[in-house]
């Protein structure tokens, strides 16, 4: 999997921009699918058509990423930003981003600021692509980009920018890939947006009215020096959500993954996240309500360009995604 | 001018009557003979919906978006001395309140905001800014009781700005989005297009995008635009940072803002259109503000929109200016590319 | 039906945010009586439909009032110890010390973990303590401890209701079970009286993680109408006018943009043609209530907004004077007695 995990990280595909990350997600997934559209908003939905006529399953993991969008071009060609979903001031300074044509940036600090203790904000960072004047300056109002950072894998450990939540994806993928039979009409949404407005999950859900819905996203951990007390560790099994800020997953959802698990010996954590949510929250308020759920690939160092994963809870992820569909 | 009609008209979120009679009389009474729009209704909230039908084979679903209401303040009490105590409706920027004119009710009481006089505070207080909830609204009232039979639990109050036309340029309150709201009448005159129009003039935008929701629930567009006025902050500065949008460079249109992200195939839609045709415009500064297409993106399955806006200096304020060769161009801009538009704008290579 | 044992049963009852089955159930037997069906919503609102007279198609009301409640969930065990968080919008302020009962794999007694102020720094003491330092403490061994209890579980809070002086009670969940007691005495009211609508009394979830129950149950019911009912800030020393309403002096009726004008006269002429004593209440935008959800539903829904006033809302001392409950519950039902079929009519905008 770390190959197909490679390419989607390194693909570019910011909250609102994801024609790139789409094209690689669809040639992985369109061999194998059933039917395979792109919704109104841009997500890609793939679906797997059940034996059985059985209850609609989605399968939901987010192709986009945090980002930067250049909100002014200065005389001298640099270019001030805003965000692009969740990104913190103190992962910008130095970084290097990629726009959509690959011109390349850096993140630099306004020297001159009132308490050069204090973390910078976004107002007070700027993109240096090399231009010399506003004319000069390849990049305008309006354009997005990406951090930039290689995969490394490492032992177990898989780094890389936008894990969150690229790896969803490739479990999604991987769960199609080795998919035999369901009984459920399983339908796969690699969604947009979900960095800024969960938009594509919800129009996508409203578009497929499921049954159950179950979000593939990454979660934080408890596990670093100092960390906010957190019950999830890397390596210790994929988590199944509690609840985060958004939601609270339904108990039969979250039943259903933890029954899985124990019965297929699958290694599994209990997840409650403080702050943050995921497509679920938006799934389960469509139409009538959607029962909904998460499993949570967990993650250390969320929303920094070096997001760090462990490759077997990738994989039993995608084992656990398999139990789930393999009966009703 | 149907802008200075739908400026001073009295419409604070919840309590859209008076624009939706302006709203009304200029796409029924006055509309164009030749071309009527088709249908109009008015749905559980207020909204206003009109269709008018296209001309082409297999027409796109088009909604057009823009909001009837303003911000103002709604009374929520009386004190013994006959002032009206207030709360905002919408967000109300509470240091451009003191020294304000209020228009109170259906009947237009005029009412005042005045705070401590500055003889009386010292160096330190006088640099704080009061909020709404320490501000009474004075009619005049001499007891409880008159303020209460004059102005009632709920009953809303707005700006009380005059239109004038300076010229070039057009002041007064409300704006956003009455401005929004006289491009849109201005599309529904005319020759049709090709594309199925429906122009929804919502209701309470302010609050939280609640008409558009619903309006965009029951159209089930194809595509959206929402037509706003925007912020103009070009005024000096001492540091070289975004104006947000100039007035006199044209329609302003927006790539993202904190409610949405608009859909590149209609923004490019646009730039091309005004490329071709020599219209000025402008990329409004990402990252600010949340307009009724945070709502309409999101209806059913989906629908993608682009925000168009008329920059306007001090749109927050009593009183806002804009260009009318903004305003025009913005017609022009969304006229040419309504023309434009067709099933392949929205398809996907 | 008496008011102040159904006040208690209801308020004592279980039913945590997004765990609500046991007041589901109770609440389900406490229908029973009077629905003609009941079902549940896909996530788990109680929805009970009460036939109007006359012939199909019937107009459809909903009446909404959220049967959750706030609540805690364990995210970690330490030392035998529970690390603990908050379900909907609990306030910590009012935690410490207090009892509660931790549902793990059975009901433990619990007790919320406090330092005692002589070994904290003074400015320690002056600070409400932080969600990372709030600790449940079982009375169990560690080991114990872990097979009981495991991240996920929900504790509620232990109180049982009391009567105070002139017909006040005081006890957690008011917010809302209160209104669902007045829902309940509507509905026995009803049996009683003819009605050309057809109500649906919801009993939503989740109202306080995010009006989940509400957005969701009423896109389902698809009701032409909608009366939701909740709490409201009561008076009492540093909550005032205009932020806050006497006790006794009946329910209030929302006026605002949450709520539909033809229908907030509607309440108010039944109000005042039954003797029903009620107060206005100004909401100049987001009612944090279930009317903000029910009202932006599909098409649009005319929704209208009672409260209850109650003293120190989301503590585990709500406060509240029967009286209220009694007639809110009554000008419901007066309302719904005097529903034309043709009411929704009347509410047009527009007239030509």
């Amino acid at each position: 999997m770390r190959d197909l995990i490679r390419k989607l990280v390194e693909s570019y595909g910011p909250s609102g921009v994801e024609e790139q990350i789409r094209g690689v997600i669809r040639a992985e997934v369109e061999p194998l699918a059933d039917e395979i559209r792109v919704d109104p908003l841009g997500s890609l939905v793939v679906r797997k058509q059940g034996s059985d006529g059985g209850p609609r399953i989605v399968l939901d993991a987010h192709m986009d990423e945090i980002g930067v969008m250049v909100t002014y071009v200065d005389e001298k060609g640099f270019a001030r930003f805003t965000n692009i979903g969740g990104v913190r001031p103190l992962n910008c300074v130095g970084a290097r981003v990629a726009f959509a044509d690959g011109t390349m940036g850096v993140i630099g600090v306004d020297e001159k600021r009132d308490n050069t203790g204090k973390i910078p904000k976004l107002e007070q960072l700027y993109i240096d692509v090399g231009a010399t004047s506003r004319d000069d300056c390849p990049v305008h109002v309006g354009d997005a980009a990406v951090f930039v950072r290689p995969f490394v894998s490492q032992g177990t450990r898989l780094i890389a920018k936008a894990m969150d939540d690229r790896v969803g994806c490739a479990v999604l993928i991987e769960t199609l890939r080795q998919l035999e039979d369901t009984p459920y009409d399983a339908y796969f949404v690699f969604s947009v947006r979900e960095e800024t407005t969960l938009a594509g999950a919800q129009t996508s859900a409203y578009g497929i009215d499921p049954d159950l819905a179950i979000a593939v996203d990454v979660t934080t951990t408890g596990d670093k020096p100092e960390s906010q007390p957190m019950a999830v560790a890397l390596g210790k099994g994929p988590a199944v959500k509690v609840q985060d800020s958004g939601m609270i997953a339904h108990p039969k959802v979250r039943d259903l993954l933890v029954q899985r698990a124990k019965e297929a010996g699958i290694p599994y954590q209990l997840e409650v996240l403080e702050r943050g949510t995921t497509d679920a929250a938006a799934m389960q308020l469509v139409r009538a309500g959607v029962p909904s759920g998460c499993l949570s690939i967990p993650c250390r160092y969320v929303h920094t360009p070096s997001e760090m994963v462990d490759e077997a809870d990738v994989q039993n992820s995608v084992r656990l995604l398999l139990e789930v569909l393999r009966t009703v | 001018m149907i802008l200075r009609e739908l400026s001073e008209a009295v419409g604070v979120s919840g309590d859209e009557g008076d624009v939706r009679t302006v709203v009304l009389d200029a796409i029924r009474e006055h509309a164009d003979k030749l071309h009527p729009v088709d249908e109009v209704q008015v749905d559980t909230m207020g909204n206003v919906l009109a269709f008018k039908r296209g001309e082409g084979r297999q027409r796109l679903r088009v909604m057009l978006d823009a909001h009837m209401d303003e911000i103002g303040l709604m009374v929520v009490g009386h004190d013994s001395d006959g002032f009206l105590r207030v709360r905002a409706v919408g967000g109300i920027d509470p240091r451009l309140i003191p020294g304000t004119l209020f228009h109170v009710g259906p009947d237009r009481i005029p009412g005042v905001i005045g705070i401590k006089p500055i003889h009386l505070l010292t160096d330190q207080e006088s640099q704080k800014v009061s909020k709404i909830e320490d501000l009474v609204v004075d009619i005049g009232a001499k007891s409880k009781d008159e303020a209460d039979k004059l102005a009632p639990l709920g009953t809303y109050a707005a700006f009380a700005t005059p239109f004038r036309e300076l010229g070039p340029t057009v002041s007064g309150k409300a704006f956003d989005d009455r401005v929004g709201c006289a491009v849109l009448v201005e599309l529904l005159q005319g020759e049709r297009f090709r594309c199925d129009l429906h122009a929804a003039f919502t209701v309470q935008e302010e609050v939280g995008l609640r008409g558009a929701r619903i309006a965009a629930y029951a159209i089930e567009p194809d595509c959206a635009f929402a037509l706003e006025g925007t912020i103009a902050d070009d005024i000096p500065k001492d540091k070289d940072v975004s104006p947000t949008t100039e007035l006199g460079k044209g329609p302003a249109i927006t790539v993202m803002d904190r409610s949405f992200i608009a859909d590149r195939r209609l923004v490019r839609l646009l730039t091309d259109t005004a490329e071709e045709l020599g219209i000025a415009y402008q990329i409004k500064q990402p990252g600010i503000g949340g307009t009724d297409a945070g709502a309409i993106h999101v209806a059913r399955g989906g629908v993608p929109s682009v925000t168009v806006a008329v920059p306007c200096r001090y749109i927050h304020s009593p009183v806002a200016l804009l260009s009318l060769d903004d305003f025009n161009n913005t017609v022009r801009l969304m006229r040419e590319s309504l023309s434009r538009l067709t099933r392949r704008t929205l398809s996907r290579d | 039906m008496e008011v102040i044992p159904l006040l208690k049963l209801l308020s004592e009852a279980d039913g945590i945010t997004g765990h609500e089955g046991p007041v589901r159930e109770l609440l389900r037997q406490t229908w029973q009586p009077f629905a003609d069906e009941m079902r549940e919503g896909k996530l788990g609102s109680l929805i009970a439909l009460k036939q109007g007279a006359g012939a199909a198609p019937r107009p459809k009301l909903m009446l909404a009032a959220h049967m959750d409640e706030i609540g805690l969930v364990v995210t970690g065990v330490e030392k035998g110890f529970l690390r603990v968080t908050r379900v909907g919008g609990t306030d910590r302020r009012v935690l410490l010390g207090l009892e509660v009962v931790v549902h793990g794999q059975r009901d433990l007694p619990g007790i919320v973990a406090t330092r005692p102020p002589h070994v904290l720094p003074q400015e320690e003491r002056k600070r409400t303590v932080p969600w990372d330092q709030i600790f449940v403490d079982v009375g169990l061994p560690a080991g114990e401890v872990e097979q009981l209890v495991a991240v996920g579980d929900l504790i509620s809070i232990r109180r049982d209701m009391v009567e105070l002086k002139n017909r006040h009670v005081a006890g957690k969940a008011m917010d809302d079970r209160a209104c669902v007691a007045a829902v309940t005495l509507a509905l026995e009211q009803l049996g009683n009286v003819s009605h050309a609508w057809d109500v649906f009394a919801v009993a939503t979830v989740q109202e306080e993680k995010g009006l989940i129950g509400a957005t969701t149950a009423s896109y389902g019911v698809a009701p032409d109408l909608a009366v939701a009912l909740d709490v409201t800030f009561g008076k009492h020393p540093g909550v005032s006018e205009p932020d806050a309403f006497p006790l006794n002096a009946g329910p209030t009726i929302g006026i605002g943009p949450n709520f539909h004008p033809g229908l907030v006269n509607r309440l108010k002429e039944v109000a005042e043609s039954h003797e029903i004593p009620y107060q206005m209440e100004p909401i100049p935008g987001r009612s944090g209530t279930d009317a903000w959800a029910i009202q932006v539903t599909r098409e649009g829904v005319p929704t209208a907004l009672i409260s209850i006033p109650i003293r120190y809302m989301h503590q585990p001392v709500e406060t509240l004077v029967v009286q209220d409950v009694e007639r809110a519950g009554r000008l419901v039902a007066a309302f719904i007695a005097g529903l034309e079929a043709d009411f929704l009519e009347t509410l047009a905008w527009d007239r030509g």
